[in-house]
């Protein structure tokens, strides 16, 4: 035989294997799957295929009146439910040309930073949790408790909860619950230190994160990476900071930021520091809670209070229209983003003049950071893929919508 | 039975309905509350989590709640659990996934459906999502709610542990 080119010695022959990732995987957080080419140990090719969760929320948004597919923007994104019905009612109500009275507005900020809080905890927990550190997990989990006790002790419910209303809040809440909060969050700081002191020094911690999923500045803004996928390279953007909504114009914070390449170890620190950042907020908002009503008075747009439709005619009429027809809105098309804890959540809506939706769209951060995922992974190795979707902090429900 | 001919001045007690304990080591029973009051007090069930459920799942694994006291343990593989949580939405496209891991799972084998959207569809009434995990899944214990909190997944484990106590000759070949 001749050798016309220089052969490199290999002991034996090696065959690339194709592995399946969920969709049912403890994890993949939900139902994401990943098909996976392994040369080995390295990931080869990795394709993610989403869809497994695809519930039609936005053609069923279309199908409503804007104020009865509030409850539809709970399940987007179902472990920090507050912060998407903070955007979607900022959405309607830009589209309605109307604005929360101010109390509202701090009451928003109080609890969408609560629901960052719970959010971030349980991206903690779990991304620990594949890593394989399992105390993290139940002692956060045991903070998020007391936030969904406060949640349920607000709303009555604890996950799902369809608080926020457009023109305001459903409503107004009580000392009992700012003191119970308060307690909370002069508490909850010693808390993230508990966790701190668990993870960051690790040493299989730092191992498994530093040098995994790196991605340059300039490539996460091109991959449209927003929230703490995007700060962990070292861009300082933060919807919160830039484009404020409710009263984050009026609150102190800090935009955490990494470096420039950042890894999983990045965006670990900015979101601990983020957790501190919401910590700060939620103080503030109590201590500065101004007096007032919580519900705009826009008589269009907002349904009457619930004592006087029992008691009247006329009042009962107008909840009827309001229900049944929906309010009426001059046609045009809206965007708002906010910053939910993945990333910027935005809503999109065009209207006909009906009171329905003539579309609904939701700009999901959790569908833009799933595609990111062969980036991280590719020429990596499999276990990378593990930690590299728990940083990429996918929720499939907003996903695949 | 022979073994204890003689012996019947020896005071029995009761522990449960049917089971009586003689002397330290003697025990008498039937193999149906035997074998039930084995397979209901160490339910292991399979890992998956479809939706928002699997959030209020979690909380109830986790400290708060925390369901090894019940010796329920997650487990990550079909092959090595009882029974299943439905729980979240089940979309057309997840629902022979979600047949397939039940296939897998040994028998016997039990299924608890887990809020609105496994139970009957919910609120999601589309073209996508699947109206009830009981079409396509024999379904054993149904938890209302959406989601159900921690306290309803515990009752919902309960009813399935009562409903294991009162099977017969589920161990048998030739039931």
């Amino acid at each position: 035989m001749e050798h016309s080119e220089p052969i490199v010695e290999k002991p034996f022959e090696t065959k690339e294997l194709t592995v399946s990732m969920g969709p049912q995987h403890p994890a993949t957080h939900g139902v994401l799957r990943l098909v996976l080419n392994l040369d080995g140990e390295n990931v080869v090719k990795c394709t993610p295929y989403v869809g497994y969760l695809h519930r039609g929320v936005e053609k069923l948004g279309e199908n409503r009146t804007y104020l009865a597919a509030l409850p539809l923007s709970d399940r987007l994104d179902y472990i920090s439910s507050m912060n998407n019905n903070v955007g979607y009612v900022n959405a309607v109500e830009k589209l309605f040309g109307i604005e929360a009275p101010e109390r509202a507005k701090y009451i928003r900020t109080m609890v969408a930073e609560m629901g960052r809080l719970s959010s971030h905890i349980i991206w903690l927990g779990t991304h620990v949790i594949d890593i394989g550190a399992t105390t993290p997990f139940l002692l956060a989990m045991a903070q998020r408790e007391r936030i969904l006790d406060l949640f349920e002790m607000l709303c009555g419910a604890r996950l799902t909860v369809s608080y926020p209303r457009v023109g305001g809040v459903r409503n107004d809440i009580s000392q009992e619950f700012l003191d119970t909060l308060y307690e909370f969050v002069l508490e909850f700081p010693h808390r993230i230190d508990d966790y701190e002191t668990l993870v960051t020094e690790n040493r299989i911690w730092k191992d498994r994160t530093m040098g995994v999923g790196v991605i340059s500045a300039k490539e996460a803004v091109n991959w449209g990476l927003t929230g703490g996928m995007l700060r962990g390279s070292g861009i300082d953007y933060d919807v919160r900071k830039y484009v404020p909504y409710d009263a984050y114009d009026k609150v102190d914070f800090m935009v955490p930021v990494g470096r420039d390449p950042g890894d999983c170890y990045d965006r670990y620190k900015v979101r601990v520091e983020e957790m501190r950042q919401a910590n700060r907020i939620i103080k503030q908002c109590v201590e500065d809670l101004p007096a007032g009503p919580v519900m705009a008075d826009a008589p269009k747009f907002t349904l009457p209070p619930k004592d006087l439709v029992l008691k009247d005619m006329e009042h009962l009429i107008h909840q009827f229209v309001l229900i049944t027809k929906g309010p009426s809105v001059a046609e045009g098309e809206v965007y708002v983003g906010t910053e939910v804890p993945k990333g910027e959540l935005g809503f999109y809506f065009v209207s006909d003049g009906t009171g329905k939706p003539y579309r609904m769209r939701v700009r999901a951060p959790s569908y833009v950071h799933a595609s990111v995922l062969p980036r991280l992974s590719e020429g990596g190795y499999v276990a990378d893929v593990i930690a590299n979707i728990g940083t990429i902090d996918i929720v499939l429900g907003e996903c695949d919508r | 039975m022979g073994l204890i001919t003689g012996l019947q001045s020896v005071s029995l007690v009761e522990v449960e309905e049917g089971t009586r304990v003689m002397a330290p080591n003697i025990i008498i029973t039937s193999f149906d509350k035997l074998i039930n009051w084995g397979r209901r007090s160490s339910l292991w069930p399979m890992t998956f989590g479809l939706a928002c459920c699997a959030i209020e799942m979690m909380a109830t694994y986790a400290s708060h709640n925390d369901l090894d006291r019940m010796g329920i343990i997650p487990r990550g593989s079909p092959r090595q659990s009882d029974f299943m949580f439905i729980a979240g939405t089940v979309t057309k496209k997840m629902s022979e996934i979600v047949r397939r891991v039940y296939d897998q799972m040994p028998e016997p084998r039990y299924v608890i459906s887990v809020g609105s959207c496994a139970n009957s569809g919910g609120i999601f009434n589309t073209y996508s999502t699947v109206q009830g995990c009981d079409t396509f899944l024999p379904v054993d214990v149904y938890i209302p709610g959406c989601p159900p909190r921690p306290e309803a997944f515990i009752e919902g484990i309960i009813r399935l542990q009562e409903k294991i106590k009162h099977e017969e000759f589920r161990w048998s070949r030739w039931r």
